[in-house]
């Protein structure tokens, strides 16, 4: 599971009303190189939440997203932000979460994450 | 429909293809689908003459390796394999290839994913011309969505694999962003009780007239897709597929037949929407009839066309 997924994904356990962003539990964490294409990301990047971005890069080892979201011009016209952009692509797209969970930041309950696949199966009484 | 109109390539290589690996295959008929699911597989007639044979030997060879190679389709006996259903989407993908270029999608997505024959497909069919679009399948079967990614690594492609139910997890964050939707849901009419039991089943129950499912996917789909997105849905014509037309148009899409094709006990329509803004301003009550007269001579004019 890469980041670009863990962003557009909540909790929809029956009732929680905050079930994003779910906090990441990592067990083993790879990385897979994909070709750098800018047009996508500044496609992207207005549907990003930037500040659960930069958590879950954190939590899979990944520290080099500055805190602060970026101005969307800066994304727009990015001469001067390769690097930002680089940065975004390496996080969005080549982290890859292969093994351990995802948890509702509202009731605590567990997704695991196995061979890189997330299972947000709920149970009937979640329905 | 392509140049050779019935004899369309993809669909006679993987016809040759699912003979010669499903030949004998049979399932258990543990339920009353189960018989209309067998009947999906079985070969449907040849009809070929040896000069015929060679061209679509031809066709064949230029085709495998643009969509995904049945012999490196990863399958498990909880998972659906593909067949009919499956290559008659897959070769309205093809048929449609060159509009899906032009539309230059930046993310597409498969509900009910299964094998991953369709999502793999899809991708192989884009790759060349649009490298960087991302994908995104869902299945509410773990053990499907685990096959679908060794479908998608044994062909060198990848796309974000997701279990859910229909795409529960992603409707929030991840409306309006899809440009091309891609559906093969349970259609076969059964018993109510058989809809999203476990495994396999959850494949092909659909329930009455085979919509419980797609009437819960339709929403969906309409959440999801972007202001140009594309929605490609296989139905039954037991599935009353003009009426679902209907629901999307109230919903402001327009929609047409692009693959129809019989199999021995089933007619497969493999349907297109877009959002039409002329769709909305109609008078959606009274023109519904004219709708459906229309719709059926759209589909004469198809079967028509198979026939001759």
């Amino acid at each position: 599971m890469r980041l670009i997924t863990h962003n557009m994904l909540s909790c929809n356990i029956k009732g929680v009303t905050n079930g994003f962003p779910l906090k990441i539990e990592a067990e083993k964490v790879i990385e897979k190189e994909v070709d750098f294409n800018p047009e996508f990301l500044r496609h992207m990047f207005a549907k990003i939440e930037w500040k659960a971005l930069v958590e879950a890069a954190r939590s899979l080892g990944y520290a080099e997203l500055p805190e602060d979201s970026p101005d969307a011009t800066a994304i727009e016209s990015s001469v001067d932000d390769e690097s930002l952009l680089k940065k975004l692509h390496h996080a969005l797209l080549e982290l890859h979460l292969e093994e351990g969970a995802l948890v509702c930041p509202e009731t605590g309950r567990k997704f695991p994450v196995n061979k890189g696949i997330p299972n947000m199966l709920l149970h009937e009484d979640e329905v | 429909m392509g140049p050779l109109g019935p004899l369309n390539g993809s669909f006679l290589t993987q016809l040759i293809r699912c003979n010669g690996r499903f030949n004998y295959t049979i399932i258990q008929p543990f339920s009353s689908s189960a018989h209309s699911l067998v009947s999906f597989r079985r070969p449907r007639r040849l009809l070929l003459d040896p000069l015929a044979f060679n061209l679509q030997w031809t066709v064949m060879s230029e085709m495998t390796s643009r969509t995904a190679d049945i012999m490196r389709v990863s399958s498990h006996r909880e998972v659906y394999e593909p067949c009919d259903d499956s290559f008659a989407l897959v070769d309205a993908l093809l048929a449609d290839q060159t509009n899906l270029i032009n539309h230059n999608p930046k993310l597409c997505m498969e509900i009910g994913c299964g094998s991953g024959y369709v999502i793999t497909s899809l991708i192989l069919l884009l790759k060349e011309k649009l490298p960087n679009v991302h994908y995104l399948a869902t299945d509410t079967n773990p053990i499907a969505a685990r096959v679908t990614n060794e479908t998608l690594q044994a062909h060198g492609v990848s796309a974000e694999v997701v279990c859910t139910d229909i795409a529960s997890c992603l409707e929030e964050r991840l409306a309006g962003l899809v440009d091309v939707m891609v559906v093969n849901p349970p259609y076969v009419p059964t018993p109510e009780y058989e809809v999203g039991m476990e495994g396999i089943a959850s494949a092909w129950a659909g329930g009455e007239n085979g919509r419980s499912v797609i009437d819960r996917v339709l929403p969906v789909v309409d959440r999801l897709l972007s202001e140009k997105g594309w929605f490609y849905l296989v139905t039954l014509t037991s599935n009353y597929p003009s009426e679902i037309c209907l629901v999307m148009r109230k919903r402001g899409y327009a929609s047409r037949i692009v693959v129809q094709r019989s199999t021995e006990e089933e007619n497969l329509i493999i349907l297109k929407f877009w959002r039409d803004k002329d769709e909305e301003g109609v008078d959606k009550e009274t023109s519904s009839e004219s709708f459906m007269k229309q719709f059926s001579r759209s589909l004469s004019s198809f079967m028509e066309k198979q026939w001759r």
